[in-house]
């Protein structure tokens, strides 16, 4: 008897074992890699952490950054591009997923493959090919508006069409994977509950707003969350295409982040940059959650 | 279907729109086979009446296939890394009891909310110290870290019945036979779709190859094809070619993979 429990449990010990032995490599380049540098970052945003020095300076550099109109500016161009982006990302996927989505099996993949097209691409030839678009004396898109009687514009250059130019950019590369995500649920909703509603004589704005609308709540917050953090995230079309400029007008935190740590060398204060960025998308990502996940399952 | 209208309107809106989305790509591709001149005329040539390929000559003096072989090195690298280690995990977290198991799962969720870039700065401070700056290793490793295989895997793999695994095991199955005869083929779709987003990420992670390479024949390709952009006497037709093979296999990757891959997508989010 005795003998059996001890058995028992040495088989349990030994599977506990296995586990951990199985979970072991993603564990341990998830620690290196993920959890102790964000430990460390939030521990060096407190030191004067330069080539030549690392003090300890306690909460100066939070307060540096408070004071900086540059990083204030950067921090309202971060909030702009996430306003603008994100409503206009979320509304022109749904608009594309309803116009697609009882297509044949080969369209459906034709516009989906399209839409993903700018956000499979590498970030560097988009932006390539955006500069030449851009450009003031030889750029399409000057020419185009020339034809509607428009001076031509230096697109990038201008404070007034710098950061609209660049959320322009950013839109066409974030609307892939919604409408992938927004056309695989609309596929989930049941005809019937459409039929149904169509032969009660509801208006096609009903049907949106009283059966599709709340059929795609799930996937709403799931784009919702992720088309935030993203937006809040972008650097690469920045740093390809203005460098922030023209005077900081298109200058965002992370812009601020590589440009603290990577060209001034300061990592105490781009660390600092950072945590507030984090801290910033996870306030909004916990209120997104609160407020649209009330009714979702998970 | 109460009114025709809207279809046509609607339909002919998304057609716009595609061609829209498609003209970059245009652009880059009938970009690279114009000559300087003819890149920058005002009305500008639709189509390259006189196609050079002197462009792609010009884009081949630059270490190119250095660059495009240290982009699938990388992106292959992180892409088995990250598929082995994630189904490991990913079958355990979702199988097995262990003490602990909830906490583990949260952490990896967690962390996948929070948002990759913040790291940067202190990775970048941490490879600097182990001297890992401009090397491949600095480069494949940290990418391997990242939690969102680790739940995608975990996901598919609670969809594997039970049974199955408890079948194997009264006979007398060993865990790492059980694990490559049985749990492995049934993840594989999974694992599939896993491995292209990985390595599309991989050879798109630009930020992280912008700070973590230094030298000329290090650098990946977009990145490479970045720094003749910041050269103000680059040629457009140079940088076209070179925009055109930066994305040329992603693109080709994707369309080979399109079923696949979508599944992968709606995978870790639909299901939730």
């Amino acid at each position: 008897m005795l003998s059996s429990i001890i058995r028992v449990k040495r088989y349990v010990w030994r599977d506990w074992l296995m586990s951990y032995l199985f979970l072991l490599p993603a564990m341990g380049f998830f620690l290196l890699f993920v959890a102790y540098p964000m430990l460390k970052g939030v521990y060096i945003s407190f030191f004067n952490y330069t080539l030549s020095q690392f003090d300890f300076v306690g909460l100066a550099n939070y307060k540096h950054l408070f004071q900086d109109e540059t990083f204030i500016k950067s921090m309202r161009n971060t909030v702009m591009i996430v306003i603008i982006a994100v409503p206009v990302v979320i509304s022109f996927s749904i608009f594309v997923a309803m116009t697609i989505y009882r297509k044949s099996e080969w369209l459906r993949s034709l516009f989906r493959g399209i839409f993903y097209l700018p956000a499979v691409s590498s970030v560097v030839s988009i932006t390539v090919v955006w500069a030449s678009i851009y450009h003031p004396n030889y750029g399409i898109l000057n020419y185009i508006t020339g034809f509607f009687g428009a001076e031509p514009i230096a697109w990038l250059g201008e404070p007034r069409t710098a950061l609209l130019s660049i959320i322009l950019v950013l839109i066409t590369t974030s609307v892939g994977q919604p409408i992938i995500l927004y056309v695989a649920s609309l596929g989930n909703i049941p005809a019937s509950y459409i039929e149904a509603a169509q032969i009660d004589r509801a208006s096609s704005g009903q049907i949106f707003r009283k059966i599709i609308w709340p059929m795609l709540m799930p996937t709403n917050l799931y784009i919702i969350v992720i088309t935030t953090i993203n937006s809040f995230q972008v650097f690469a079309i920045i740093q390809l295409l203005t460098s922030g400029g023209p005077m900081y007008e298109t200058s965002t935190v992370m812009y601020g982040v590589y440009e603290q740590a990577f060209m001034l060398g300061s990592f105490g204060l781009a660390s600092a940059m950072g945590v507030i960025l984090a801290i910033v998308i996870g306030i909004i990502s916990i209120i997104q959650f609160k407020y649209l996940g009330s009714d979702v399952e998970y | 279907m109460k009114t025709n209208r809207s279809p046509v309107i609607s339909n002919g809106l998304v057609i716009l729109f595609a061609l829209l989305f498609i003209f970059p790509f245009y652009w880059i591709v009938t970009g690279a086979f114009k000559i300087q001149t003819v890149a920058v005329a005002i009305p500008p040539e639709w189509f390259p009446l006189e196609p050079t390929l002197q462009n792609f000559a010009d884009l081949f003096k630059n270490p190119v296939w250095r660059w495009t072989f240290n982009s699938f090195f990388i992106a292959s690298c992180e892409m088995i890394g990250v598929c082995l280690a994630a189904s490991l995990a990913g079958y355990v977290l979702a199988k097995k009891s262990f003490p602990g198991r909830v906490i583990i799962f949260t952490l990896f969720v967690a962390a996948m909310a929070l948002p990759k870039q913040v790291i940067l700065v202190p990775l970048f401070t941490m490879l600097a110290d182990f001297g890992w700056v401009d090397t491949y290793h600095g480069l494949i490793l940290p990418a391997i870290g990242w939690p969102f295989g680790v739940f995608l895997m975990k996901q598919f793999a609670q969809t594997i019945p039970s049974e199955l695994i408890e079948a194997a095991k009264i006979d007398g199955c060993s865990e790492l036979r059980l694990f490559y005869n049985i749990v492995l083929p049934l993840l594989k779709p999974a694992m599939g779709a896993l491995a292209i987003f990985t390595f599309i990420n991989g050879w798109n992670d630009y930020f992280s190859q912008l700070i973590l390479t230094r030298s000329t024949p290090m650098m990946t390709l977009p990145l490479g094809v970045a720094t003749l952009q910041g050269e103000y006497t680059t040629p457009y037709g140079v940088l076209m070619a070179g925009a055109a093979i930066a994305s040329v296999p992603m693109i080709a990757i994707f369309v080979l993979f399109q079923k696949s891959f979508t599944q992968g997508i709606t995978m870790g989010a639909v299901k939730g």
